[in-house]
């Protein structure tokens, strides 16, 4: 089973993220998954994670992941080096930052700059499921878009699909 | 079919919408609102011709759908935790009126202390209402039973509401895959309802009347026979349901590598998951361990008890409930299941999850340790001892 944690801030859409990347998944025979976030207040700003897990038999646990294959961080001020203790050995984390982490666990890209670029707007969700499909061999990016685009109306799906593609292209670089 | 990602909620919406409800009246309350929010979007979109109903509380939800019903229309509502027992007063009288209305769950802890979270002391407080019970494990289940319900419910040797319950946020607020069969196929398994038990002006009848006690005597008898005739009826739906659409439930519970086990722990709802995948982990280790999951409260499955656990050393109940000052409910139904069979082993009782907290494989993994040293009692995990006073 690959779990994957998603960190975000209430209304930065990791909970969305950790849907689409469940639905991308289950594109595939055979393939379960499960989605959700941690439950609780939903405040926006806050602090809030969300899960997604994917394995080719159903998932039966239910509970929040505890160490995960990829931990995933949209904002840059809620990730600690404490973060490591959540990964898996091998596990990885993909943060958005500008500034460098040296480990070689973190796989860091400046989705802001990717954001602004092609949204307009500083919203890094899908941008980190296109570094994903780059980083890990779980999930593939057309699988990523063709989930964006059945959920999204096409004027934003167009927008995010064009922003996965760049940030693959960024990360495989 | 088609498959979709869909919440618990969602997918339970996506059943309601294929078993083709006339009347939808209910009133919003976390953690239950998608459901009775996607059906007035199905609604307003025409996917779903049926007349939407917000009405003002839960107490005039459920009234609102025995007026429906009272006519011949198929009824549906949504509720969870406090709406629940704010509609406790209709619910015997849509039993007794034999209304087959179904409604959804959405188990939640009740107040106070103030808690949104799931647990199942909401339904299980309601037992003797009158209503079938039944506990989907997943969002595959849900939907599936919502198209089930009808079937049962509205049976002419049943004739009894029907409350479907979906695990509060961890079932009904989790995304996973779900077939979503087509129309035609719904059609096929469910068609439409027909009840002579209807106010009409061609057969004009006396309907929601009072009975003094010779006659109420029986109206009670009556109404017990009705939801144990569910018992044969549920595997009749069940066997359709299998033709049409391929997958095929165990009726009114779930054994899963229980024929040589000889610790056998018993649950209900979304925890069956983990229990299943700690079964085998156990079994991996040698352990000879099983579990039997309660799909249905009511009618209690006795019978299927006492033919699973009959060759084990000991039992235990992992619920989601208390019932304050003697035990959990599901418990003391076991029990009674054993004790009629004439099966005298050592059970155990595991409150947990209550308030929604989370139960963790390693807890499940020491009640299992527990029960090969053949532990008797009731216990909250992670607290202890509940039988004395502290």
């Amino acid at each position: 089973m690959t779990e994957i944690i998603w960190h975000g801030r209430g209304g930065q859409g990791a909970f969305t993220a950790a849907r689409l990347l469940g639905e991308a998944y289950s594109f595939n025979d055979g393939a379960y998954a499960l989605a959700f976030p941690s439950f609780g207040p939903e405040r926006r700003g806050a602090p809030i994670r969300a899960f997604t897990k994917l394995d080719t038999k159903p998932v039966g646990n239910r509970s929040e992941v505890k160490k995960a294959d990829f931990s995933i961080f949209l904002d840059d001020t809620l990730y600690t080096d404490a973060a490591l203790q959540e990964l898996k050995e091998g596990g990885r984390i993909l943060l958005n930052t500008r500034k460098r982490i040296d480990s070689p666990s973190v796989i860091t890209v400046d989705a802001d700059s990717i954001a602004e670029k092609y949204l307009g707007l500083p919203i890094t969700n899908t941008i980190l499921l296109g570094v994903l499909a780059a980083a890990g061999g779980v999930v593939s990016v057309e699988d990523i878009c063709k989930a964006i685009e059945l959920s999204m109306p096409e004027r934003l799906s167009a927008k995010n699909t064009a922003a996965v593609r760049a940030a693959y292209e960024e990360v495989k670089a | 079919m088609a498959k979709k990602f869909l919440s618990g909620n969602e997918a339970f919406a996506y059943g309601i919408r294929l078993a083709r409800p006339q009347v939808i009246s209910a009133y919003p309350i976390t953690p239950q609102t998608i459901v009775v929010e996607k059906l007035s979007e199905f609604v307003e979109d025409g996917s779903l011709k049926a007349e939407f109903i917000h009405v003002e509380s839960e107490h005039s939800a459920l009234s609102c759908a025995m007026g429906a019903s009272s006519v011949g229309a198929r009824a549906f509502t949504a509720t969870s935790s406090q709406g629940l027992l704010y509609m406790a007063e209709c619910l015997p009288y849509a039993a007794g009126g034999r209304f087959p209305i179904v409604m959804m769950d959405a188990n939640r802890s009740t107040a106070l202390p103030w808690n949104i979270y799931g647990d199942q002391r909401d339904s299980i407080s309601q037992l003797d209402s009158g209503w079938i019970q039944a506990y989907a494990e997943n969002a595959q289940e849900a939907l599936d039973l919502a198209l089930q319900s009808f079937y049962i419910a509205e049976h002419k040797s049943v004739s009894t509401p029907f409350m479907a319950n979906l695990d509060g946020f961890v079932l009904t607020h989790t995304y996973e895959v779900v077939d979503v069969p087509s129309q035609e196929q719904a059609d096929e398994f469910l068609p439409p309802f027909e009840t002579e038990n209807k106010m009409s002006f061609e057969q004009p009848k006396n309907l929601g009347f009072s009975a003094g006690p010779d006659s109420n005597f029986i109206f009670k008898y009556k109404e017990h026979t009705g939801i144990l005739n569910a018992k044969k009826i549920i595997k009749e739906a069940e066997s359709r349901f299998a033709e049409i659409f391929g997958r095929q439930y165990t009726g009114l519970t779930e054994g899963y590598r229980t024929d040589d086990a000889e610790y056998i722990l018993i649950t209900l709802g979304s925890i069956s998951g983990l229990v299943r995948e700690t079964v085998d982990k156990l079994r991996n280790e040698g352990k000879k361990v099983g579990l039997l999951r309660l799909r249905y409260l009511r009618p209690f499955p006795d019978e299927e008890i006492a033919a699973a656990v009959r060759n084990a050393r000991a039992v235990a109940v992992l619920e989601k409930d208390i019932s304050f000052g003697s035990e959990g409910t599901v418990y003391t139904n076991v029990n009674s299941a054993l004790h009629k069979a004439g099966i005298n082993i050592p059970s155990s009782d595991y409150i947990g999850g209550l308030g929604g907290k989370n139960i963790s494989a390693g807890e499940i993994e020491e009640i299992y340790s527990e029960l090969e040293q053949q532990k008797t009692g009731v216990y909250f995990i992670g607290i202890g001892g509940g039988q004395s006073g502290s």
